[in-house]
């Protein structure tokens, strides 16, 4: 008997939620019979976020949700729709409170408010312009997702069309005199064909160089370290080399003078060297030192890169003869990652090293070599024996073919010359 | 005094094990010639492949690693790192697919030639049963190599295994020693590949062709033709002709198409798009993925599953069904029902390969 209050509480709490769920919500039951944008976030909010909390209407909203009253529903607490420039304080109002978001997602970040404050969005809008993106924006409303979700506006592969609703309208931006075609440009990079090809989530997208909430375009200063985040053994070579200096001085990027920005595409040994397509010569001059030092680096790559072309050519050719050759394929491989590595260090641009590793490589590459030659050999001895034997077989199965005739051209001649079989030649 | 120690060896050899009654046996013994008597080549054909799955398997047990962190390194050195290892295994991996093939063709051409009736019903039994213990031996064999086809081809096979009912779950634990494909699977199938199922075989084929040999070959119904050849040396010599036929296909083969070794298996993986068994399963795989869910309130896959034991059943029973064939007499309802058999099977394995969506 003791326990009753116990169990009271107990099924209480079971049943509260049931409770709520059968509560009125008045403004879903009238705005369900409206029309149009009236209507819209009934339906919309039935996959938000927040009503997943628990939260309904009146929690941003406020107003009297328990009445059919449109009068006493909006009541003294009735807030209604914010206007655009009162959006990220509307928001902000839960999302900056820790005391409030502790209760829901304690961990989730509240500094959004604030961070939107710092960024160009939040400047202008501070500033009175109201076509900068506020939350709802890039967030949506009523129908809020979390970004974990894949239909999430704020999803990683999701972001670039976000970003690019404003960014890639022409007439918007024309205001804000900055170029519209970004995200084209972020869509033929690499790191779009990592993300939307091999669905490689950590594949940066907007907001991974930009900030989010407190997105701004990273000062020429600040673009390596941005790079960094992800390219730091590059970063740190590029940090060690003459050009940071140079660069430094002449207040230039560091990584995007080469890789350029948003279409960022595979580097490949073609950006290095003195040919046509190559990055040095946009600096070094024809008969400069730099000149010289990217035609070697070029030439030494090129070299080692055509001996790798010819050792990947022998091996397909040797699947192609159907020789196994998965073990040299697997070495192969680690010459590969020597090449990378070698094309890495071009970022540091210490000769020597460059040198030492392309050396190691070679090596590695000769006994690749040696299998690959092998396993063309191997193939044509296959073909040459199966030949061979072939014949062989040919010629005995030619010999068993006469004597089963002749066998049978003597039974014949036992049985008498009435009798079936093969007729004597 | 070459030829006295031959003539010694051969009477050593003679006074054992009794050569020369075998060979005058051999001479004495004759082989029916007629219209038809061309298919009794594939039961030689047959017997020929097997020798080679005996000397190929027997070297393979060499280099092979029953485990599953080692099976398809294993096999992978075996197919690089083993001198003529590729050949093996390749030889192996083909003979084992023609012969098959050519078991079917021996098999339906006994039953279109009415081979089985009386006296050779055992004969029919035994090469029905041989036919099921090499499809047996065909299946825990494509595990083996451990590799990604192997593996989700084993699980969606075992799944139809379990599938059964009343014996359904307790068939599929004993067949993967667990719950899941995994090193206990591998194990009881290496142990039926090359201990039990070549013991049972072996010992079949043994009976099945002294059945053979005492019986003799059987004249199809209606043949009147009294013309007979001797066994040896004219039937064997046409049977090498085959045989060496046969030798020059599976060199070609493999020197063109060596068996592939695959991805490694990865149990973690999703089943790849398209799995299917080996190519002598997929009339029935086809059939169990078009038959209708639920067939008068049972089960449709259950349902398929219990037919075909069922038309196994019959079909090895053949002989003792057919009684106007026991009597010498032509039996066009067997005929035609064998007809209609072999366009099934022959139909929904193209199908399996030309409509994988059907």
């Amino acid at each position: 008997m003791i326990f009753r209050p116990a169990r009271l509480l107990a099924a209480a709490a079971l049943f509260a939620p049931l409770l709520a769920f059968g509560q009125k919500n008045g403004c879903i039951d009238c705005h369900r019979q409206l029309d149009g944008d009236l209507k819209a976030p009934v339906a919309a909010f039935e996959t938000d976020i927040h009503r997943e909390f628990g939260l309904s209407c009146r929690d941003c909203h406020g107003g009297n949700a328990d009445t059919d009253d449109v009068a006493l529903a909006k009541d003294k607490s009735f807030k209604g729709a914010p206007a655009k420039a009162q959006v990220p304080l509307f928001c902000g109002g839960c999302h900056a409170d820790p005391a409030v978001m502790r209760a829901y997602n304690p961990a989730l970040r509240t500094d959004q408010l604030s961070q939107y404050g710092t960024s160009r969005h939040g400047k202008l809008l501070k500033a009175g312009d109201t076509k900068v993106a506020v939350c709802t924006d890039c967030h949506g409303f009523h129908g809020i997702l979390s970004a974990r979700l894949p239909k999430s506006k704020t999803f990683p592969w999701n972001i670039p069309q976000t970003c690019g609703r404003c960014h890639a309208d022409k007439e918007l931006m024309a205001g804000y005199r900055i170029p519209t075609d970004q995200v084209d440009e972020y869509r033929a990079s690499v790191h779009a064909a990592a993300l939307f090809e091999k669905k490689d989530l950590s594949a940066p997208v907007c907001n991974d160089c930009h900030g989010n909430h407190g997105a701004f375009p990273p000062a020429v200063s600040s673009v390596a370290s941005v790079c960094r985040q992800c390219h730091a053994a590059a970063g740190e070579l590029f940090g060690k080399s003459p050009h940071k200096k140079a660069f430094d001085d002449m207040g230039a990027g560091e990584c995007d003078a080469c890789h350029g920005n948003h279409k960022i595409l595979a580097p490949s040994t073609a950006m290095i060297g003195t040919a046509d397509g190559a990055v040095c010569i946009q600096c070094h001059d024809q008969g400069s030192r730099g000149f010289e030092v990217a035609a070697d680096l070029r030439r030494a790559l090129d070299g080692f890169t055509s001996g790798y072309d010819e050792v990947e050519g022998l091996l397909a050719l040797a699947r192609r003869k159907g020789v196994e050759v998965s073990d040299p394929e697997f070495h192969l491989q680690d010459v590969h990652t020597t090449l990378v590595s070698a094309e890495n260090l071009t970022h540091g641009l210490d000769e020597a090293e460059i040198g030492k590793t392309l050396a190691e490589g070679e090596k590695a590459l000769q006994g690749v070599r040696a299998a690959a030659l092998g396993a063309v050999k191997e193939g044509r001895f296959r073909r040459q024996g199966l030949a061979v034997t072939t014949a062989i077989l040919a010629l005995f199965a030619v010999a068993l073919a006469l004597k089963v005739r002749r066998m049978a051209l003597d039974r014949r001649a036992k049985a008498g010359p009435g009798a079936p079989g093969p007729k004597p030649s | 005094m070459d030829r006295s120690v031959g003539r010694a060896v051969w009477e050593f050899l003679d006074e054992r094990f009794l050569i020369s009654d075998l060979v005058g046996f051999a001479r004495k013994k004759m082989v029916p010639e007629h219209g038809r008597s061309f298919w009794y080549f594939f039961g030689g054909i047959c017997l020929f492949l097997t020798g080679i799955q005996v000397a190929t398997g027997g070297l393979l047990l060499l280099y092979y690693t029953p485990q599953v962190d080692a099976a398809h390194e294993s096999v992978q050195f075996i197919m690089g790192g083993v001198k003529f290892g590729w050949l093996i295994r390749s030889v192996h991996s083909w003979t084992a697919n023609i012969l098959i093939a050519m078991m079917f063709v021996h098999m339906f051409s006994a039953f279109f030639l009415k081979a089985y009736r009386k006296p050779r019903e055992l004969t029919w039994v035994t090469g029905f049963v041989l036919l099921v213990l090499f499809m047996a031996f065909g299946f825990s064999g494509y595990l083996l190599p451990w590799n990604e086809l192997s593996y989700f081809a084993t699980r969606v096979g075992t799944d139809i295994a379990g599938s059964l009912p009343l014996v359904g779950h307790w068939l599929k634990t004993v067949i993967l020693g667990g719950p899941e494909v995994g090193q206990s699977t591998l194990s009881r199938f290496y142990w039926f590949h090359v201990a039990l199922l070549p013991v049972v075989a072996l010992a079949l084929i043994a009976v099945h062709v002294i059945l053979v040999q005492t019986l003799g070959m059987s004249k199809p119904i209606g043949e009147r033709g009294k013309r007979e050849i001797p066994f040896f040396p004219d039937f064997i010599y046409k049977d090498a002709l085959g045989w060496t036929l046969i030798l020059v296909l599976v060199g070609v083969l493999c020197v063109f198409l060596p068996w592939e070794v695959g991805t490694k298996a990865n149990p973690l993986a999703s089943t790849p798009l398209g799995i299917k068994p080996e190519w002598y399963f997929t009339f029935m795989f086809s059939t169990l993925k078009i038959v209708p869910a639920h067939i008068l309130s049972l089960e449709g896959e259950k349902l398929a599953i219990l037919g075909f034991m069922a038309g196994g059943l019959l079909w090895l029973l053949i002989p003792f069904l057919d009684r106007r064939a026991g009597r010498e007499e032509r039996s066009p309802l067997f005929t035609w029902v064998g007809l209609a058999l072999a366009a099934y099977i022959v139909v929904m394995t193209v199908l399996t390969y030309t409509a994988p969506k059907l």
